[in-house]
């Protein structure tokens, strides 16, 4: 296949995926927290249980007027939200479906820490978004997110490293390959870096009981206040395909990605794959519908003095067994 | 340059770098948490609180001087606008000192009426605060169970009234027939609703199983203990300092409750406890409130057991004028003491009305309680506070 005609398709399917992805998860969300709080949730939209609401709400929001307010660094503004939106698609590039090339766009030989650092890029769009919007409250929401971000970052990067000292390789495809090859995914042995990489995860996705850069009854919207239309579409987006990302990255490392127990046939790859990410993003929502919101401060103190320590055990422990034995 | 004076230059540098600058955070009038129209102007150094103001006044209604042109039935209809959220029981001190004035004798049944609706619309009152505390917290679904079962008490009020929110169900020496009856005139006026003391018995039950399944969802959970306890604590001297009353006095641990002190409705004859806690700070405050719905439930099971059959209203002119005089009659409000100065000059309505609003008096004491404390603490002691901006402004 020619290199163009490569890229090009890649390209429409990862621009396929990221709405996809942001619409299911969206709708999910919707879904699953009206059957929590006994309620129905969309109904009409569609015809049929309100598959279109999302739909419908995309289209409402292209429609609205653009608002950017007199205060705000246009520029910085406008610039915002896409920054996010690309570092939530980049991520995207590294996402294992299946095994061979045909299922990633490219399997980078450092995959995971490449997807860690691209990860953190979105902070920066968030922190540009609450600088630009000339608002106290969306400037909290931004340094906020900033803050978080140091707090999240070591014990993210940390229970990685258990997953890539036991399977040897930082691809995301040799990751799954190895854990193919032992016949058990690594949850059994690193449930500490899985755990510890949820907990990081869901403050990296600033979602409860980590959405203090949001925090609606305290910051009204945090660094989104001021956004509207279609750069909040973007946001929106943007936040529910990098769940995506993120339940897809921590079911490759912890759950066996694309295999299963063992077994891996590349027609089923994707199922497998996509069947356990939507476990895991039940997860996040699940937790979103449950918990109140910790203070900044808290989740400062819980990942220095737990979950850094925690995972730094967890990787003696993981190094000590791989030398032993 | 020798080296003290660089050690002393360096210093300088040094301090002028730590200086932040102080920035004024206007919250409200509009904000998702203020409860209505709320302002609080606040000094802060990034999230530490250093000086908060809480500024009123933005939904002053008048209803003190509107009532001196009002006659007496009249204005049980502009108070139940003052707590809305538990309209009903605003009419019960102002209709009690009236009829204290007038020194009317109320007949056993309607006192029994009164005192069910009252503590229904405590119910739905607190009920409403378990939803918005943890809503304000950060987790919304206790919300959705919490309003669900409020319904079912605002439906029952609705049956015997003919109104949710307000009421105005009480009249001078009695209460109104049930909604739908007709004239109270007749011999054979229903009273109470059919199916009342069934489904009332059947609510209860519910509210009674909302609190347990509040209790398992949110009140034992870590992040709520980590973002309530010992956040916000008043001491009983700051809460008498500044007469805060209600469920955030017998959260600091003072056993005061206007319906075991003042005989205004027929408390005295039911079994319930006044339910403290010592701790004093936002998670105290949340756990009184839990339990006092428990309390008025079974208040209120006890009460449809045990009404007395009677009529519903006392003898009373056709036009009602209160004999001259003044009282200050006062009573156990969801939000904590409301009272009612009434001056008669002997006409159809009163000559001055002064209301004390428990929220007011509440909400007096939130700059003390917030000076040093981080943003998110603002609204957990806030909400804690369970204040209502109708009763505050008035």
């Amino acid at each position: 296949m020619p290199f163009g005609l490569e890229l090009a398709i890649k390209l429409v399917v990862i621009g396929a995926l990221i709405p996809l992805t942001a619409l299911v998860l969206g709708y999910a969300e919707l879904k699953i927290s009206a059957h929590m709080q006994s309620r129905i949730g969309p109904y009409f939209a569609g015809g049929r249980w309100g598959w279109a609401q999302l739909l419908a709400d995309g289209v409402k929001f292209i429609q609205k007027e653009d608002i950017i307010p007199d205060n705000a660094d246009r520029p910085v503004f406008k610039v915002a939200p896409v920054l996010v939106m690309i570092s939530t698609a980049t991520l995207f590039v590294i996402l294992p479906f299946g095994p061979g090339g045909g299922f990633i766009v490219r399997d980078l030989n450092l995959g995971i820490f490449y997807a860690l650092a691209i990860s953190s890029l979105g902070t920066i769009g968030v922190l540009m978004a609450g600088w630009s919007s000339g608002n106290k409250y969306s400037l909290m929401g931004g340094l906020r997110a900033a803050g978080q971000l140091i707090a999240y970052e070591l014990p993210l990067v940390l229970a990685v490293v258990g997953v890539v000292i036991q399977a040897g390789s930082m691809s995301m495809q040799g990751i799954v390959e190895a854990q193919i090859a032992q016949g058990w995914p690594y949850v059994f042995t690193q449930f500490v870096g899985f755990f510890v990489f949820l907990i990081a995860g869901l403050a990296e996705l600033s979602r409860t009981p980590f959405d203090m850069p949001l925090a609606e009854s305290e910051l009204i919207s945090g660094y989104l206040t001021e956004y509207s239309g279609f750069r909040f579409l973007f946001f929106y987006l943007a936040e529910y395909a990098s769940m995506f990302a993120l339940a897809a990255i921590a079911s490759t490392l912890f759950l066996g990605g694309y295999g299963f127990w063992g077994v891996s046939a590349s027609w089923a790859g994707p199922i497998f794959f996509v069947g356990k990410i939507l476990a895991i993003a039940f997860v996040i929502i699940w937790l979103r519908w449950t918990f109140p919101r910790f203070r900044e401060d808290q989740l400062q103190s819980l990942a220095w003095k737990w979950l850094i320590p925690l995972s730094l055990a967890n990787i003696l422990a993981t190094a000590a067994f791989k030398v032993v034995f | 340059m020798d080296h003290q004076a660089m050690m002393a230059l360096s210093e300088v540098a040094v301090s002028i770098e730590l200086e932040t600058p102080e920035m004024t955070l206007n919250i409200g009038p509009q904000h998702p948490s203020t409860h209505g129209v709320l302002r609080l102007v606040a000094q802060v150094d990034g999230e530490r609180v250093r000086d908060i103001k809480p500024v009123i006044g933005y939904m002053h209604r008048g209803y003190e001087k509107i009532s001196e042109v009002r006659t007496y039935p009249q204005i049980t209809a502009l108070i139940n606008r003052l707590d809305w959220v538990a309209g009903y029981a605003n009419e019960i001190p102002f209709i009690v000192g009236a009829e204290r004035l007038m020194e009317l004798e109320v007949p056993e049944r309607a006192q029994y009426i009164r005192l069910i609706l009252t503590e229904m619309a405590r119910i739905s009152s607190h009920l409403i605060f378990c939803g918005s505390y943890p809503l304000e917290l950060g987790a919304g679904t206790p919300m959705f169970f919490a309003l669900r079962e409020r319904e079912r008490v605002l439906d029952l009020m609705e049956s015997v009234t003919g109104g949710r929110f307000h009421l105005n169900f009480n009249r001078l020496g009695g209460v109104k027939p049930a909604a739908g009856a007709g004239s109270s005139t007749r011999k054979d006026v229903q009273d109470l609703p059919k199916g009342f003391y069934e489904g009332a018995r059947d609510a209860m039950g519910r509210v009674l199983a909302v609190c347990d399944e509040l209790d398992q969802l949110i009140s034992g959970n870590e992040i709520l203990f980590a973002r309530t306890k010992g956040v916000g604590v008043m001491t009983p001297e700051q809460a008498a300092a500044y007469g805060v009353s209600g469920p955030n006095l017998r959260g600091s641990g003072v056993a005061f409750d206007l319906r075991k002190v003042e005989h205004y409705l027929p408390y005295d004859q039911l079994d319930f406890n006044v339910v403290t806690r010592h701790q004093g700070d936002c998670y105290a405050r949340y756990e009184v409130r839990v339990d006092e719905i428990r309390e008025s439930a079974r208040m209120v099971i006890q009460a449809i057991d045990s009404i007395p059959s009677g009529p519903l209203q006392a003898k009373v002119p056709k036009i009602i004028k209160v004999p001259k005089g003044e009282t200050y009659m006062r009573a156990e409000n969801p939000k904590g003491e409301m009272g009612y100065y009434i001056v008669s000059d002997g006409g159809t309505g009163p000559y001055r009305l002064k209301i004390r609003t428990a929220s007011f008096s509440n909400i007096s004491v939130l700059s003390e309680l917030m000076e040093g404390v981080l943003i998110p603490d603002i609204v957990a002691i806030m909400g804690s506070f369970d204040f209502v901006l109708g009763e505050v402004d008035r």
